[in-house]
C-alpha cells in the first residue's frame, strides 16, 4: 500500500465527507469550516443531500487553501466515508491519488484497499472508548483538524463554543473526543503516513464565512426588510429561518403562511400599510404566488421575491440544484408589468443585491427577484467583511394630502405611493383595473394610460441596470456567458484554461438585461453559454433581446452544480487549438 | 380593535362617496349592508383615514368603492391575508376584511381556517347570498342541498359549508350571524364585532334578487330568529350547538372568547416599540455587529 504521499504541491485541498442523514456530516462541516476559518485557511463548502431525514447517503464538500477558493470541484483529495455505501456514493469521483481515512470496521469490504490509499482510523471505536459511539464525528474533526496543522488550541475553544448550550458533561465529551481525535492524526503525522502542507492566509482572520442564504437575510436586513411571509420550501427555507432568528433584534415580523398564496398577499398588503415585505419560496411555491405576484404588478406595489430555485418540474428533486426557473420569474404573472431579476453569483452579492432590491422596489414599485438556486443557498465560503458605509436604506414612501390619488398619471410612470394612516389622505388600491384615485373602473381609454403608465417604468428600470462582469482578458476571442451561481466555478474554468484569448461574462442582472450585452457578444469570435438547465434559458433571452444566439452550450441538469474540472474540460473541447 | 376617536358625533355620510356607478343589481341585499356598516363606523366614530377596508373579488367585494376611506382591493379569495399584514403593518389602524361567501368560504377557505388561528385584531364580514353572484349564479360553498344552477344542474348535493361551526372549531373570538334585512340587529352586532379585540366574524344572510330564488328576503325572513337573551355567549359547545342546527337559523352573536392574544401581540413587534413599521429603520450598528459573528473569531 503506498501512503508516501506529498500534498505540498497544490496548497488546494478538497476534502468530502460522505455518509448517512442523521450521522451528523452537518455537525462535520460546521465545525471544521470554522476551525479551518479560525486557523487562518481560505474554505469553501457546499453539501449535495437527499430528501430525507436519515438514511440514504449525504455528502459535504470542503475546499481548504492558502488561496481564495469560491467553487466546487470534482476531485477528492481526502475522503471520509462514515459508512457503508458511502465510498460507491462518490465513486466516479475518487482517483488514485485520493486517500480514503475511514475504519476498516465501518466501511468493511466497501472498495479495494490494495487499489485505493486508504488509512484506517479508529473514529468509532476511539468514541466507544469515550463512551458512546456518537461523538465518531467530533474525534473526526479532531483528526482532520490536527492532519492540517491546526492547532489544538483553536479546535479545543472552537468545539467548546459550539457545544457551549449543551450541559457540561456533554461539552467534556466533545472535547475529548476531539482531543483523540487530534491525537490520532499527530499519531499519522509522526509516523509520515500523511503530510498535509497548506500556508495560511493572513487576509482571512479579518474576513467573515458566509453561506449564500445568510447573505441573502443579512441582505434583506440591511435593506430594512421588516416582515417576511413564507411557507417552508428547500431550498429557500434557509433564509425565513435565519431572519426568524433574528426577529426580535431587528423588529421583524416573521410569519410561516398556511400556503405560498397567502404568504405573498401578506406582503403585498404589508408593502400597502408601509413595511418592507419580503418571502422566500422555491419553484412550486412560487408557482402558487404567480396570481400574487401579477397583483403586485396591478397594484404596483414593491415586492422582493427570493426564489430559490431547485430542479422541477413538480417537487422535482427537492434538495438538489438547477437554474432552470430563470423563464418562470421573467414570464410569471398574467397581464404585462415590469420586474427585476437579479442573480447573485459570489456570496456577497447574496447580500449586496437584496439590499439593493428593497430600495429598487420601493423606488419603482415594482417586483424585484433575487434569483439563486440550492447550490448558491447552501454554499459558503470566506469573504471580505461586508461593506455598510454605503448603505442606505431609501423609503419612497409620501405622506399623503386631502386630495391625495394614488395612481396619478405622471411622465415618468411613477405615481408617489403614500400609505393609510400617514397623511390626511385615502390610499386606495384596486388589483380591477382602476383610476387614478385607485377605484374600479372600465374606462377603456383610461385602461389603455394606466398600461403605459405602468409599463413607462421599465424605460427607467433600464438605467438602473447592473451591468455584466467581464472576467479575463479584454481582447477575448472566446466569451463564455454565464449568470447567477455558477459565476465562481466558470471564473475557475477559465483560469485553468491558462489562455490569453479567453474570457467569461458574468450577469448578476439579468432582467432588465444590460444595454452593453450586445456589444459584449459581438466582439466575440466564439460564444458558449454555460447555464445549469437543460434549454439555455438565458442564452434564450439574450437572443430576444439582441438577436445573437449563442450557439455552444454547455449545460447540465442532472441537479448537481457543475465542478471545475469538468467545466474545465467541457470548456476546453469547445476551444480550438491552433 | 380600539382606533376609533371620541368627539362629537360622526354622520355616516362621512363614508359616502361622490358620483359612484354602483354596480349592484336593484334590491340586492349589499345596499342594506353597505348603508348599516356606515353607520356602525360613525357611531363608532371610526375615522375614514384611520380604517382600511379590504376586500376580495366578487360582488360583494365591490364594497370597498363605495366607500370613502383606505382601501386595499385584492384578488378573489385573498381578503384575510393582506387584512392582517395591514394590521400587522401598523395596529393603530382599524382593518375589516369584507367579501362575498365563495371569496371567503371556498377560494379562500384555507385562509380562513389559519385567519382564525392567527387571531389578527381585524373583523371579517361575510356577504353570504348562498350563491356566485357576479360569476352569475353557480353555487357557492354555503348553497343550499338542492340549489340548482346552470352548472349544478342536478341540484347542489355537498354538504353546506358552515361557516360559524368552523369557526367555533377553531375557538375563534367572536363569531356572530346577521341578516341584511334587519338594520338595527346588525348594526348592533357589527359595532361588537369591531370593538372585539380580535378576528371577529360576522356572515351576514345577503338576498341575491338576481342569481338566489331560493333564499329571498321572504325565506330568511321565515328560516331565520334571534338567540335569546339567555343563550350563553361563553359557552364553547352551546355555541357549536347552535350553530348546527338546520331546521330554522340563528341570529345574534353565538361565541365570544375574549380571553385570546391577537397576532399583533404575540408577534412580539410592538411589546417595546409602538413605532408602526413605516416608522422604523434597520439598526445597521446592530447589524454590523451579527456579521462580526461571521468572523468566527475568538
Ligand atoms: C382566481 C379567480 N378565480 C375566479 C374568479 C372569478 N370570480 C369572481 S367573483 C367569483 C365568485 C363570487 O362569489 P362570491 O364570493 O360569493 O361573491 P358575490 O359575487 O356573490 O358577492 C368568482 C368565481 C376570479 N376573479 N379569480
Ligand atoms: S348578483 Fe346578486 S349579489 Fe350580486 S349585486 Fe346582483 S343581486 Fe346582489
Amino acid at each position: 500500500m503506498d501512503t508516501d504521499l506529498s500534498f505540498q504541491k497544490n496548497n488546494d485541498l478538497s476534502i468530502v465527507l460522505c455518509g448517512q442523514a442523521g450521522q451528523g456530516i452537518q455537525t462535520v462541516e460546521y465545525l471544521l469550516t470554522r476551525i479551518f476559518k479560525l486557523a487562518g485557511y481560505n474554505v469553501f463548502a457546499t453539501k449535495e443531500y437527499m430528501s430525507r431525514i436519515r438514511g440514504g447517503t449525504n455528502s459535504t464538500e470542503i475546499r481548504v487553501s492558502s488561496e481564495f477558493v469560491g467553487a466546487s470541484v470534482n476531485r477528492i483529495d481526502i475522503l471520509i466515508p462514515l459508512d457503508r455505501g458511502a465510498v460507491g456514493h462518490v465513486e466516479k469521483r475518487i482517483s488514485p491519488q485520493t486517500i480514503i481515512l475511514a475504519e476498516k470496521e465501518t466501511i468493511a469490504d466497501d472498495f479495494d484497499q490494495t487499489r485505493h490509499k486508504f488509512i484506517d482510523v479508529p473514529f468509532a471505536k476511539t468514541a466507544s472508548d469515550i463512551g458512546n459511539k456518537i461523538y465518531s464525528n467530533v474525534v473526526a474533526v479532531g483528526t482532520i483538524a490536527g492532519l492540517f496543522g491546526v492547532e489544538w488550541q483553536t479546535i479545543s475553544k472552537y468545539v467548546k463554543q459550539y457545544f457551549s448550550a449543551k450541559p457540561e458533561d456533554v461539552v467534556q465529551s466533545n472535547i475529548t473526543a476531539a482531543k483523540e481525535g487530534f491525537t490520532l492524526a499527530t499519531g499519522l503525522i509522526n509516523s509520515s503516513e500523511i503530510k498535509i502542507d497548506i500556508r495560511n492566509d493572513t487576509k482571512v482572520k479579518g474576513q467573515i464565512l458566509l453561506s449564500g442564504a445568510e447573505a441573502v437575510a443579512l441582505g434583506a436586513i440591511a435593506g430594512g426588510c421588516n416582515f417576511i411571509s413564507s411557507y417552508p420550501m428547500s431550498p429557500s427555507t434557509g433564509v425565513l429561518v435565519f431572519l426568524a432568528g433574528k426577529a426580535k433584534d431587528f423588529g421583524i415580523i416573521t410569519e410561516q403562511a398556511e400556503d405560498e398564496i397567502a404568504a405573498i398577499n401578506m406582503a403585498v398588503g404589508a408593502w400597502y400599510a408601509g413595511a418592507r415585505a419580503m418571502v422566500t419560496t422555491s419553484g412550486g411555491g412560487f408557482a402558487l404566488m404567480i396570481e400574487g405576484l401579477s397583483l403586485a404588478g396591478m397594484l404596483e406595489s414593491p415586492i422582493v421575491i427570493h426564489l430559490a430555485q431547485r430542479p422541477g418540474p413538480a417537487t422535482g428533486l427537492p434538495t438538489r440544484t438547477e437554474q432552470a426557473d430563470l423563464e418562470l420569474a421573467l414570464y410569471a404573472g398574467h397581464g404585462e408589468f415590469p420586474r427585476i431579476i437579479l442573480a447573485p453569483g459570489k456570496i456577497e452579492d447574496g447580500f449586496y443585491l437584496t439590499q439593493r432590491a428593497f430600495n429598487l422596489a420601493d423606488k419603482y414599485q415594482v417586483p424585484v427577484f433575487i434569483l439563486t438556486d440550492q447550490y448558491f443557498v447552501d454554499s459558503c465560503y470566506n469573504t471580505d467583511f461586508l461593506d455598510l458605509s454605503n448603505i442606505n436604506v431609501e423609503k419612497h414612501v409620501v405622506k399623503t394630502e386631502v386630495d391625495y390619488e394614488r395612481y396619478k398619471l405622471t411622465a415618468n410612470g411613477i405615481s408617489p405611493r403614500g400609505i393609510p394612516g400617514f397623511g390626511r389622505g385615502l390610499v386606495v388600491v384596486d388589483s380591477d383595473e382602476h383610476d387614478q384615485a385607485g377605484h374600479i373602473t372600465e374606462d377603456l381609454g383610461l385602461r389603455t394610460k394606466m398600461v403605459d403608465k405602468r409599463l413607462r417604468k421599465f424605460e427607467l428600470l433600464k438605467k438602473e441596470v447592473i451591468q455584466p462582469e467581464l472576467i479575463g482578458s479584454g481582447s477575448y476571442k472566446n466569451l463564455v456567458v454565464c449568470w447567477g451561481s455558477t459565476y465562481n466555478i466558470v471564473k475557475e474554468a477559465v483560469k485553468n484554461l491558462g489562455r490569453d484569448d479567453i474570457a467569461a461574462l458574468h450577469f448578476k442582472q439579468v432582467y432588465p438585461l444590460p444595454g452593453e450585452t450586445m456589444e459584449y457578444l459581438q466582439r466575440a469570435e466564439k460564444t458558449i453559454i454555460v447555464e445549469n438547465n437543460a434549454t439555455a434559458q438565458f442564452a434564450r433571452l439574450i437572443r430576444l433581446n439582441t438577436g445573437i444566439d449563442i450557439e455552444n452550450r454547455i449545460l447540465k441538469y442532472n441537479g448537481l452544480s457543475f465542478s471545475v474540472e469538468e467545466l474545465t474540460e467541457e470548456l476546453n473541447g469547445m476551444l480550438d487549438h491552433g | 380593535m380600539a382606533c376609533w376617536i371620541m368627539g362629537k358625533t360622526m354622520d355616516a355620510q362621512i363614508f359616502d362617496m361622490d358620483n359612484i356607478d354602483v354596480a349592484w343589481c336593484p334590491g340586492c341585499g349589499n345596499f342594506p349592508i353597505l348603508m348599516i356598516l356606515k353607520k356602525a363606523l360613525a357611531e363608532l366614530e371610526v375615522e375614514p383615514a384611520n380604517l382600511v377596508l379590504v376586500s376580495g373579488i366578487g360582488q360583494a367585494a365591490k364594497i370597498p368603492h363605495y366607500f370613502k376611506t383606505n382601501v386595499f382591493n385584492g384578488l378573489h379569495g385573498r381578503a384575510l391575508p393582506p387584512a392582517t399584514a395591514i394590521k400587522a403593518a401598523n395596529p393603530a389602524l382599524a382593518v375589516i376584511a369584507q367579501s362575498g361567501d365563495g371569496d371567503m368560504y371556498g377560494e379562500g377557505g384555507n385562509h380562513f381556517l389559519h385567519t382564525i388561528r392567527r387571531n389578527p385584531d381585524i373583523t371579517n364580514i361575510v356577504h353570504n347570498n348562498m350563491v356566485y353572484g357576479l360569476t352569475k349564479g353557480q353555487a357557492s360553498p354555503t348553497s343550499q342541498m338542492g340549489f340548482r344552477t346552470p352548472v349544478q344542474v342536478n341540484g347542489v348535493f355537498l354538504e353546506p359549508f358552515n361557516p360559524l361551526a368552523v369557526a367555533i372549531a377553531l375557538n375563534a373570538g367572536f363569531v356572530a350571524r346577521a341578516f341584511a334585512g334587519d338594520s338595527e340587529q346588525t348594526k348592533e352586532i357589527l359595532k361588537k364585532a369591531i370593538k372585539h379585540k380580535g378576528y371577529a366574524l360576522v356572515d351576514i344572510f345577503q338576498p341575491c334578487p338576481s342569481f338566489n330564488k331560493l333564499n329571498t328576503y321572504q325565506w330568511f325572513k321565515e328560516h331565520t330568529y334571534y338567540l335569546e337573551d339567555s343563550h350563553d355567549q361563553y359557552d364553547r359547545n352551546e355555541a357549536f350547538k347552535r350553530a348546527t342546527e338546520t331546521e330554522k337559523l340563528s341570529l345574534g352573536i353565538f361565541y365570544i372568547n375574549p380571553d385570546k392574544k391577537t397576532f399583533e401581540e404575540n408577534i412580539g413587534t410592538y411589546q417595546e416599540n409602538q413605532q408602526p413599521l413605516y416608522e422604523r429603520k434597520p439598526d445597521i450598528g446592530k447589524l454590523r455587529n451579527l456579521i462580526e459573528t461571521f468572523k468566527i473569531a475568538d
